[in-house]
């Protein structure tokens, strides 16, 4: 019986272990420092390997715990996530200013990375406010990680108060809805039926709770400045793991929960998507800083998912997780160019790109391959990710949505392509010199860079997110 | 194995020679070698296409194959061929192989060069076999978006405002085209059943009146913008004057036949009752293309942008004659295509090879050339006679039966739209006699063009390509005719009920 629960349970367990073992490794002399990297990169492959291991769906705890196989598929979406970010962030935790720190890093990227995998796992609202936490907290303490920096420090304290202001909404609305409902077991609140005003007021609150982990416009002030002052991995992470994580846990539970609602919030999240994909893309239009022009370019993305949000059945959940999948991995490539560059010149501004290609031929194509991507240009992954979004919209009848969104697509085209511009047609009198990558980048590479170029054209990947639904 | 996955594995397998290539001469050559050999599948093709249809095979679609791809969609990988498409890949096929040629000389970034543009032409004949929608938009975007680093690493003048502007608006007119798609395919299965992307079938069942109404425009804007379509034009002479001289020549040549191409197949065929009660709008905007078009080309001091200009005028004569809507007026359309196509390419390597010997395409600062380059200069004479339509080249079948057919539409509106648009071949005549008159026999101006030298080699291969199918045509336009009537014929039977 324990060891079923453990093994159900094996992702957050088997966190735990590593977790425990930074807190030990964390112990000992200055010259292993770099021992830990190497060890922890492996074991957390070999964790995310034991991810992969189906299993067969279960409650536990009285069902405060759910696991299936759609869950155990996002957990791992997130983990193989992870796992390239602490790949690409490898280079960045060996220099020797950051070298002590590595085991402070590692310690809150997996409590994190424990508090989104209870979000996502969670059957009640009290777990998954927890998780909630957990997850956010030591994400300030990551933000602020370079905390020699003063916009690095800026950063952590900004997303702290964001955070404790969307956490408190978030719970207002929990504590609407066990006024309402009079628990927060999500099993016994999805047979209840209760249109009253006030359970319309207690999702709103949630969403706007989760809104401000997705950077939805209007809660979306926060995002750039974080994603600016923040270390490069932990940009990563915000904008793939974090977003990811919210998404997850928010379509988890306005379908699994709050199903018989779904006129009210699909009508919200019509005109939260609007304003997320207009406002993300004005702004991004403007950026020159290649961290602030990505983090308005999430937002848009973000606005993006939430189409798939119009269709209230299956169809929808999994053109969402598909395109998660996607983006995350376009995303991470486009940070881990960023992230070699950044780590050997220590440039990220539009214009040092210029003349990019002529130096660094691969990173340049890499770099184009996961932008159309971002941009949703065929053959590459993000075609099919979009394409499908806008047919789960277009199947609840919302052209008019969908006209806006592939309009704003075109838009956000246009600030992809002045990166790429800036790569192959800007010269440049001081090019940024040749690179080289460690075999860990290079591993990362690969790995985003076929997932980008093979998603699409296999079918069964969406086929198999369809069949967990 | 279905035959025509031969046209998207050969381009396939040319790019992947050029990548694995060291040396740059060799990337030509590799090129030179991938589309000739594309050429002549596209021959074989027609040859065997011709042979089934000799041996009584009377399916609309030849070579169809069926895979599925996407099961929960039901998008599928649906391939065939009709007279049209035939007709298509033939003029895409000796359209890029004369490309290559023309683009013999590109010194910089070779290898990417070539690559992009043999991917253009990939999404371009991926796009004529496709016959389910998604595959269909696919290409599509494919064939448009290698054009931005076409333009704007290889091209000429303002280049990157050039490549910017082409590349959003016909992005955005495949915004447009999405809104259409997912409409019809929401409304592919009135009567219950599974929905379906695949073209035959929706053609079939036919989708309600009431959302043809609404998706109509969607979609025939959409296809439109790279038809040129008024106003959504003003892409085109920006960015075929930048353009490098291949890229000009697909891009005119080719890639705007998409759009009049996914005008009638999707859009017209498709939605037949909005296509009837809307064309009205349309004609009026195509008939304003035709006419504005060819005044716009009178005032063009530029080469390229006389010729882009005249390529609005006589894209726009193709979705006008679409518009017209009976079996002359739209085999016109289609001969249109074709001509145009051929004619514009040839126009454009020509404007290439003079600019690269006189560094300039300003036909005032030219004159005299027929003297000093002859072959070039007799060459630029066919390709214009071409344009203006003299008899026994392509572009005259291709007027003549298009007027000829709009004309039949015996309501005074129509009547006055065709007359109208007919104005634009005495404009036409105008403006190449215009440039024929300056730049090949009036007076020599420079003294350093009496050391030009006359067309070399490659140069020579792919000028004579397209004089003689433009010849071809015009000698022998019935084959050309037939193989596009009888498809045709079919297809508006079922459109005009």
């Amino acid at each position: 019986m324990i060891w079923d629960t453990l093994y159900i349970m094996r992702h957050e367990v088997l966190l735990t272990v590593l977790i425990v073992y930074q807190l030990i490794a964390d112990l000992s002399e200055k010259t292993n420092k770099k021992n830990i990297v190497h060890a922890t990169i492996i074991l957390f492959f070999l964790f995310t390997i034991v991810g992969l291991v189906p299993s067969e769906p279960a409650n536990l705890f009285g069902s405060m715990y759910v696991s299936d196989s759609l869950r155990l598929l996002m957990k791992n979406i997130l983990s193989s996530s992870t796992l390239i970010i602490l790949m690409q962030s490898s280079a960045w935790l060996n220099k020797p200013e950051q070298q002590h720190k590595a085991g402070a890093f590692y310690l809150s990227i997996f409590s994190t990375l424990m508090g989104m995998f209870f979000m996502i796992s969670a059957g009640d609202f009290l777990i998954l406010y927890i998780g909630l936490e957990l997850a956010t907290l030591p994400l300030t303490m990551l933000a602020a990680f370079d905390k020699e920096l003063r916009r690095s420090a800026e950063a952590g304290a900004k997303l702290l108060m964001s955070s404790a202001v969307s956490s408190a909404v978030l719970l207002f609305g929990l504590s609407m809805t066990y006024g309402i409902y009079g628990t927060l077991h999500f099993l016994e609140i999805a047979v209840m039926q209760d249109t009253s005003a006030l359970s319309i007021l207690a999702i709103i609150f949630f969403l706007s709770g989760l809104g401000f982990k997705l950077s939805l416009v209007p809660f979306h002030l926060w995002t750039a400045d974080v994603y600016e002052g923040a270390p490069l991995p932990i940009t990563t992470y915000f904008s793939v793991v974090s977003k990811g994580a919210a998404l997850f846990t928010l379509m988890l539970v306005l379908y699994g929960v709050f199903g018989q609602h779904s006129k009210i919030w699909s009508m919200a999240l019509y005109f939260l998507s609007i304003a997320t994909m207009v406002v993300g893309n004005l702004f991004a239009l403007r950026q020159k800083n290649m961290k602030r022009f990505l983090a308005f370019s999430s937002i848009t993305q973000a606005g993006f998912m939430l189409l798939g949000f119009m269709n209230i059945e299956t169809l929808g959940m999994s053109t969402i997780v598909y395109f998660m999948l996607i983006y995350g991995l376009s995303n991470l490539a486009v940070f881990g160019v960023l992230s070699i560059v950044f780590n050997a010149t220590g440039k990220e501004s539009m214009d040092d790109f210029n003349g990019f290609y002529a130096t660094n031929p691969r990173l340049s194509l890499i770099m184009l391959v996961s932008l159309f991507s971002l941009a949703g240009i065929p053959p590459v992954a993000g075609f099919f990710g979009k394409f499908f979004l806008f047919t789960a919209a277009a199947s609840a009848g919302m052209y008019i949505l969908v006209l806006i969104a592939v309009l704003n697509a075109t838009v956000s085209l246009y600030y992809y392509l002045l990166v790429v511009k800036a790569m192959f047609i800007n010269k440049n009198e001081t090019p940024i010199p040749t690179l080289t990558s460690t075999v860990y980048e290079k591993i990362a590479m690969g790995l985003c860079l076929t997932g980008i170029i093979v998603i699409g054209f296999v079918s069964s990947v969406f086929d198999y997110i369809q069949s967990v639904m | 194995m279905n035959p025509l996955l031969f046209l998207l594995i050969i381009p396939a397998l040319t790019m992947v020679g050029i990548v694995f290539t060291g040396d740059l001469k060799r990337v030509r050559i590799i090129s030179a070698v991938g589309m000739s050999a594309q050429l002549l599948f596209a021959f074989l093709l027609l040859y065997w296409f011709f042979q089934l249809r000799h041996e009584g095979n009377t399916d609309p679609m030849l070579f169809v194959s069926t895979t599925t791809w996407y099961e929960s969609f039901n998008i599928q990988l649906k391939f065939g061929i009709d007279g049209i498409s035939m007709s298509m890949i033939i003029l895409t096929a000796i359209v890029t192989f004369a490309g290559i040629f023309a683009s013999w000389e590109v010194e910089y970034l070779t290898k990417e060069f070539f690559i992009s543009l043999i991917l253009l032409a990939t999404g371009v004949f991926g796009f004529f076999i496709s016959l389910d929608l998604f595959t269909l938009f696919l290409f599509y975007e494919v064939a448009v978006i290698p054009m931005y680093l076409l333009i704007g690493i290889w091209g000429t003048g303002p280049k990157e405002y050039s490549a910017m502007k082409l590349t959003l608006m016909l992005m955005g007119g495949s915004a447009l085209l999405l809104v259409g798609l997912l409409g019809i395919y929401f409304n592919s299965a009135p009567a219950g059943g599974r929905l379906t992307f695949d073209l035959t079938e929706i053609a079939k069942t036919g989708i309600p009146v009431s959302a043809q109404m609404f998706f109509f425009p969607f979609t025939f804007v959409g296809f439109g913008i790279l038809g040129a379509l008024f106003p959504f034009h003003t892409w085109s002479p920006d960015g075929h004057a930048s353009a490098p001289t291949a890229v000009s020549m697909l891009h005119a040549g080719v890639l705007m036949k998409l759009g009049g191409y996914g005008c009638f197949r999707v859009a017209m065929v498709l939605m037949p009752e909005a296509a009837h009660s809307l064309a009205w709008i349309f004609i009026i905007l195509t008939t304003i293309s035709v006419v504005y078009g060819a005044f716009g080309a009178i005032w063009q001091k530029d080469l390229k942008y006389i010729n882009a200009y005249s390529s609005v005028s006589h894209c726009g004569l193709v979705l006008f004659a679409l518009l017209m809507m009976n079996e002359t007026a739209t085999t016109g359309a289609f001969l249109q295509m074709i001509s145009h196509g051929l004619m514009t390419a040839l126009f454009f390597a020509l404007i290439g090879m003079i600019y690269g010997r006189t560094h300039t395409r300003m036909i005032h600062e030219m004159g005299g050339l027929m003297k000093v380059i002859p072959f070039l200069s007799v060459v630029y004479v066919i390709a214009g006679l071409a344009s203006l339509g003299l008899p026994g080249l392509s572009g005259f079948v291709a007027e003549m039966t298009i007027f000829v057919g709009s004309f039949q539409n015996n309501d005074i509106f129509h009547r006055v739209a065709t007359i109208v648009a007919c104005s634009s071949i005495v404009i036409t005549a105008v403006y190449i006699l215009r440039v024929v008159g300056i730049l090949l026999l009036g007076p020599m101006t420079n003294d350093h063009y009496l050391e030009l030298k006359d067309a070399r080699w490659f140069e020579k291969i792919s000028s004579v390509t397209l004089v003689a199918a433009i010849a071809a045509i015009g000698l022998a336009p019935l084959w050309l005719s037939n193989l596009l009537r009888e498809p045709l014929a079919a297809i508006l039977h079922q459109l005009i009920q």
